[in-house]
């Protein structure tokens, strides 16, 4: 063997690169990048926690005008759930039957593009939402609030109608149109992954394509669907604008949803009330966003177990 | 510089599952070597564990000896990375890099380790190694053109360019004809032939005909029942193998009738 | 034994019925919308209401009942598309009309400062506010998301922490951004004092609801390079790490920045966390990290809540801005998409 040959042996030593300390100094830095979004949302509750916490238990002139923190959040608490309830009620229906024509009915080749279409109503800004709905939604649905009172007035939620149409009922559609796009692309999803098999068992036994729909599209999206509806209650609960803009708020428990003196929503309660706050508003504000974000947590946290539990069902 | 290998005793696990077991055999330098053997049998496994390839799995771990010029592939000291800098691979698809021109894509072992290279070294290494693939002729007025877009065949060539770019001592095939036309496998296996005057060669294949056609020697590999490991039941030289084999069952395979 | 013939034709309507339905439909909603002077909308709404009806009905009596239920479904679902997007149609209309008048030269180009009443004003401030805190806070999240996704495709695998981090990504795109505000605040609160007012706290809020969409977009982009490339890339002795920022990152690269595209446009039109946290000003501030900073979605509120016409004006041009930002933005992440996506097969 010649020097030559050796000395290209020595240099070709399996050995020969250190490679393993850029592996890990690089493993090291997505790992950390991971571990930073498990300490942020951990740090989203410790500080709303620490701020808020005074809020909760200040002197009672603070709460004005009620006296403890409980009075200060329940009618926004109330009004949250109605305005919530409003959405959900008209926005799934909605979201349903445009996921399924967007799915099932639309011709093959619009249908991208119509989803497309529905998606780009969720990238229309709250602040142009609300926006909308002040100045020109209200207006259009003041005889809509007129004909709830007159005809279903004997139900206590359409007590006196609101001249304007800025009401929490008003508030409700913007934020079921809000939600209704998210809503309709879960659904979408999962009508989507219904087994072909099954629907064609389904038409192979005669089925009209209603029957087909009704038999062996919506049993299997079942638990699809009430994932995206909890996820549209989770943005439901947590929009600010279109309600600030919309309603006309009174500090005031109130069933009446057609009327003008509803409380706001917690959120949009943080953002009408937030520039005239003193220090103590501050950190009652900031308890008040810390209840929000628990519940909106929660209801996030339901909606991917159902999700997640579908899936594993389903084994995929 | 070809490379023999010496498999001792060699057992592959994906966690608790055995895969392969006691395989022994010698892969004699500057010669093709065939595996060959029904699907699933731990063939392509058994390639992968010669350049720490299953290493990429999660769980895959090998136990018993493999010994490349004298140095075992799996002592503790050994860095797979510089394993497949040695031993290079092409694999049963081609997988020319996308976002790379031709050019690019047969430098990639060294640019891809960020190796700085001079304009004219690197023309040559393409050159030469686009050559010794069969492909120069055909690609040169377009090196600067993504790899994606030749032929299938022409893309395993450019694969295996890239392959030989790096200079490795060994190369393993694992089924290179397998996503190919007839008249690609034939270019490959011309290129085979040419190939081990300088490397020493693995090929896994299902093709029968093509395993009598390049090898020089051949291992055919087999699962005892379902659910069992495979392993190797006969490895002798290929016209041997082909005409009268040690074993009954590698004769039944070889003949069609299988089982 | 004889067998019954097979029957295989059975009553249907022509394929043009619904057609027919519709125009007659709409005629029929035509009468009293020419009697009473209704708007086209009122008419349209009518006409779908007789459809719904009408289109059923004539079924039943020549298809049966099945078929019928079919076709009221059926119309009922295009229905509901059609409502569906008449908010979009309408906003958008609205948005054109009433902003275009409010935009010239100068309303782009001036700030709000010492205007009064109706003097003309403009949205030049908000404009720069909501460039620097939106790049602020894509640069905080993009690193994050993207390296949050490569531990996830590349590191993760199934263990517990993976899934524990796909699920919290998963809550956290559910967190309401005006607690991203208040958070942003009491970070802010703790750390300079309460009355402390900055962009960059605006760029926290928003960078907490930036990340989890960046890294969902850039899972899902990376998950798509095969694994044919990654092994090619190791099996020339490429190390890991290496592997990933030289194959994987620049193959997916167009998904990446698409992802991060539309995250930006997700969040430049957020106004409650800016409005508690960045505060609003009239006039130009360019430091990120002292005072007052107005961006345009927080310009449309405040103008908006000023109650006056000169102010809906300027709401309505500001919220065409906007929205001609955002959909740009959306543009510019599909062509991206489109033109940048590796050839793949052949």
């Amino acid at each position: 063997m010649t020097t030559t040959a050796s000395s290209e042996r020595t240099e070709r030593r399996l050995e020969v690169r250190p490679s393993r300390r850029g592996d890990r100094a690089f493993a090291r830095l997505v790992g950390a990048a991971a571990l930073t979004i498990l300490f942020t949302l951990v740090a989203v509750f410790v500080f709303l926690a620490v701020q808020g916490w005074a809020g909760m238990t200040s002197g009672s002139a603070t709460y004005a005008p009620f006296t403890s923190f409980v009075g200060y959040i329940w009618p926004l608490i109330v009004s949250t759930l109605l305005a919530s309830a409003i959405a959900l009620v008209v926005a799934v229906p909605f979201s349903v039957g445009v996921a399924l024509f967007i799915s099932h009915y639309a011709p093959r080749p619009f249908a991208a593009a119509l989803a497309y279409v529905i998606d780009l109503l969720a990238a229309v800004p709250s602040v142009v939402f609300g926006l909308w709905g002040g100045r020109y939604l209200a207006t259009y649905l003041q005889p809509a609030h007129m004909w709830l009172h007159d005809h279903l007035g004997f139900l206590p939620i359409f007590g006196e109608p609101s001249p304007n149409g800025r009401s929490l009922f008003t508030a409700g559609i913007v934020l079921a149109i809000m939600i209704m796009p998210i809503m309709t692309a879960i659904s979408r999803e999962v009508f989507m992954q219904t087994p072909r098999l099954h629907e064609e068992a389904a038409l192979a036994l005669g089925a009209t394509r209603w029957e087909m729909v009704r038999y062996a599209v919506l049993p299997h999206a079942r638990s699809g669907m009430v994932s995206g509806m909890m996820l549209g209650l989770g943005r439901a609960l947590g929009e600010t604008m279109a309600v600030a803009m919309v309603l006309a708020t009174t500090p005031t428990v109130t069933l009446d949803v057609i009327g003008t003196a509803s409380p706001a929503t917690i959120a949009a309660n943080i953002a009408l009330n937030y520039k005239e706050a003193t220090p103590e508003r501050q950190s009652l504000l900031i308890a008040t966003g810390l209840v929000l974000f628990v519940v909106t947590f929660l209801v996030n946290f339901a909606a991917r177990w159902v999700a997640g539990r579908s899936a594993r069902r389903l084994g995929s | 510089m070809a490379k023999s290998i010496d498999v001792s005793d060699l057992h592959i696990y994906y966690g608790d599952f055995l895969a392969v077991e006691g395989v022994n055999l010698t892969v004699k330098s500057r010669s093709v070597t065939a595996f060959i053997g029904p699907s699933g049998c731990g063939k392509s496994t058994m390639l992968r564990s010669l350049n720490r390839m299953h290493e990429v799995i999660p769980g895959a771990r090998v136990e018993g000896k493999i010994v490349v010029d004298g140095q075992s592939l799996y002592d503790p000291s050994v860095d797979p990375v510089a394993v497949r800098r040695q031993i290079g691979m092409v694999f049963q698809r081609p997988n020319p890099f996308p976002t790379m021109s031709i050019y690019d894509n047969v430098l990639a072992g060294s640019r891809l380790n960020a190796r700085r290279l001079k304009r004219s070294e690197a023309d040559a290494i393409v050159e030469s190694s686009l050559r010794r693939a069969n492909l120069w002729s055909e690609v040169k007025d377009r090196l600067g053109r993504p790899g994606m877009g030749l032929s299938g065949g022409q893309q395993q060539r450019l694969c295996i360019a890239r392959a030989i770019a790096v200079e490795p001592e060994v190369l393993l095939m694992d089924e290179p004809c397998s996503a190919l036309d007839p008249i690609s496998t034939s270019a490959i296996e011309d290129l085979i032939h040419e190939l081990k005057t300088e490397y020493t060669i693995v090929i896994v294949t299902h093709n029968m005909q093509q395993a009598a056609r390049v090898s020089d020697d051949t291992a055919f590999f087999n699962l005892k029942a379902a659910g069992q490991p495979g392993r190797l039941v006969e490895f002798n030289p290929t016209r041997k193998m082909f005409s009268t084999p040690d074993e009954p069952s590698t004769e039944a395979y070889i003949s069609g009738r299988f089982g | 034994m004889t067998s019954a013939p097979m029957v295989l034709s059975q009553a249907r309507l022509p394929r043009w019925a619904p057609a027919l339905v519709a125009v007659v439909s709409l005629a029929l909603a035509g009468l009293p919308a020419l009697l009473s002077g209704w708007g086209p909308v009122r008419w349209v709404f009518a006409a779908v209401a007789v459809f719904l009806v009408a289109m059923p009905l004539w079924s039943r009596l020549v298809e049966g009942r099945r078929a019928a239920v079919d076709r009221l479904v059926t119309g009922l679902i295009h229905t509901a598309f059609g409502l569906a997007v008449t908010p979009l149609v309408w906003l958008l209309y609205v948005v054109v009309r009433s902003g275009a008048p409010a935009i010239n030269g100068e309303f782009l180009s001036v700030s709000m400062l010492n205007v009064i009443g109706a003097e003309q004003g403009g949205i030049f401030h908000a404009l720069i506010g909501t460039l620097l805190i939106t790049l602020a806070a894509a640069v905080i999240s993009v690193p994050i998301g993207i390296l949050t996704a490569v531990y996830l495709v590349e590191y993760g695998g199934r263990s517990r922490i993976a899934r524990t981090i796909t699920f919290l990504v998963d809550v956290m795109t559910g967190i309401p951004s005006i607690v991203a505000g208040l958070f942003a605040l009491a970070l802010l609160m703790l750390l300079f004092g309460p009355a402390f007012r900055a962009g960059i706290g605006g760029s926290i809020a928003l960078s907490l609801l930036m990340i989890p969409t960046v890294v969902r977009s850039s899972e899902e982009m990376m998950r798509l390079v095969p694994d044919d490339l990654r092994e090619a890339s190791y099996a020339l002795g490429v190390p890991k790490w290496r592997t990933i920022t030289r194959v994987v990152l620049p193959t997916s690269l167009a998904g990446l920045v698409t992802g991060v595209v539309l995250a930006i446009s997700r969040v430049i039109g957020e106004t409650a966390p800016l409005l508690v946290v960045a505060g609003a000003t009239d006039g130009v501030n360019t430091n990120l990290f002292d005072g007052r900073m107005t961006t345009l979605p927080v310009f449309i509120y405040s103008q908006y809540a000023s109650s006056t016409p000169v102010g809906y004006q300027r709401a309505w041009g500001g919220a065409l801005v906007l929205i001609a930002l955002v959909m740009v933005l959306n543009l510019v992440a599909r062509v991206i998409g489109r033109i940048f996506a590796p050839a793949r097969g052949r």
